[in-house]
């Protein structure tokens, strides 16, 4: 499971500090407070962000 | 007991889930689908010891994945949340009305069709104006309403020619004349835990399609139809939408197997995930492991 811990990436797009109060699993999607992008934790060690994809057909609920 | 939660990505919804998990004391491993091989002869091999599992909670973005893997867990006799012939039925639009339909809870009319011709015939059966939806899809892309002839034949045409050929099945249904909103029961254990509307200036009253959302009383009518719904897809959990017609009252339109709560648990002061990680709890404390079974 997940552990507290405050860590800081950069946006890919934008370049801006990116943060997550504890460390995020592969896959997990957060976005940048700066310039909005979606994006998507694709490694966890260490944490690189990417931006997130775009919705695909079978997306959904 | 321990609990497996499949995922393509961890959007808000998954990550408020762990944190449910957590909260309650209950150990959840989150497995990402996509870097998962399966061996359909062998259960245990690969890094993932599936036979450890007493239940798994499916929560991948992507259907395919999800039917994918919870064919391969069923196969492994993994009690799967939602089972595999709920997802399946909930997934399709057309087997969800027919689910509906055999259990006698009230939905909105409908016809299928094949061929843009009987498309035709279908919508007019019915009766302008009319919603063309595909059969398999969500958060309300590619629902058109189709007020005339004109346009009609332009999108069956535009469909049948430039879509997939899943797109050529016209899933055709009556335009509803609801008062700005729809309604979305969330169904946990076959047991309405919280309800909302959905209101929108815009026709379809999705939140993905930025519909605002207000907590509203479960009221006994609507638990009713919610339980009988849910019931006739044997859903352990699942948020049902309804209309609220004019003429025939409530009436179920759509069942969504992995349902997303990110906005309701707010105005409905209802622990969604909280509720759904007990009853994923309950149901694997109840069910043996494939390996005890084997034992």
């Amino acid at each position: 499971m997940s552990q507290t811990a405050t860590v800081k990436v950069n946006c890919p797009e934008c370049d801006a500090a990116v943060g997550f109060e504890r460390s995020p699993l592969n896959g997990e999607i957060t976005h940048c407070s700066d310039c909005n992008s979606e994006l998507e934790v694709v490694c966890t060690h260490p944490i690189t962000l990417e931006l997130a994809p775009e919705v695909e057909e079978d997306w959904g609920e | 007991m321990r609990i497996a939660m499949t995922y393509t990505r961890i959007r808000t919804e998954e990550r408020m889930l762990l944190d449910a998990f957590e909260q309650l004391g209950i150990d959840v491993t989150p497995i990402d689908l996509r870097l998962v091989v399966f061996n359909p002869h062998d259960l245990d091999d690969g890094e993932t010891r599936w036979g450890q599992y007493n239940a798994v909670i499916d929560r991948s973005l992507s259907l395919t994945n999800t039917l994918t893997a919870v064919q391969m867990l069923e196969h492994y006799e993994i009690r799967c949340i939602n089972p595999f012939r709920t997802i399946e039925i909930c997934s399709d639009k057309l087997s969800t009305a027919l689910a509906l339909i055999r259990a006698s809870v009230p939905t909105p009319p409908v016809r299928v069709a094949t061929t843009s011709q009987s498309g035709l015939r279908g919508i007019e059966e019915i009766g302008y104006p009319v919603v063309l939806k595909p059969t398999i899809g969500s958060w309300g892309r590619l629902v058109a309403r189709i007020n005339d002839r004109d346009a009609a034949e332009a999108i069956l045409e535009h469909r049948e020619l430039l879509g997939s050929v899943q797109q050529s099945v016209f899933y055709i249904q009556e335009h509803i004349d609801k008062p700005g909103r729809d309604i979305r029961v969330f169904m946990v254990g076959q047991r309405p835990i919280a309800a909302i509307t959905r209101s929108s200036e815009h026709w379809v009253t999705n939140t993905a399609r930025g519909a605002r959302t207000q907590g509203l009383a479960i009221s006994d009518e609507l638990a009713d139809i919610s339980c009988r719904a849910a019931a006739a897809v044997n859903a352990d959990i699942v948020a049902v939408d309804l209309l609220e017609c004019p003429r025939r009252g409530l009436l179920v339109n759509e069942l969504n197997h992995s349902m997303e709560f990110r906005n309701s648990t707010d105005c409905t002061g209802v622990n969604i995930p909280e509720h759904v990680a007990r009853h994923v709890a309950q149901i694997a404390e109840d069910t043996q492991t494939p390996t005890e079974i084997t034992a």
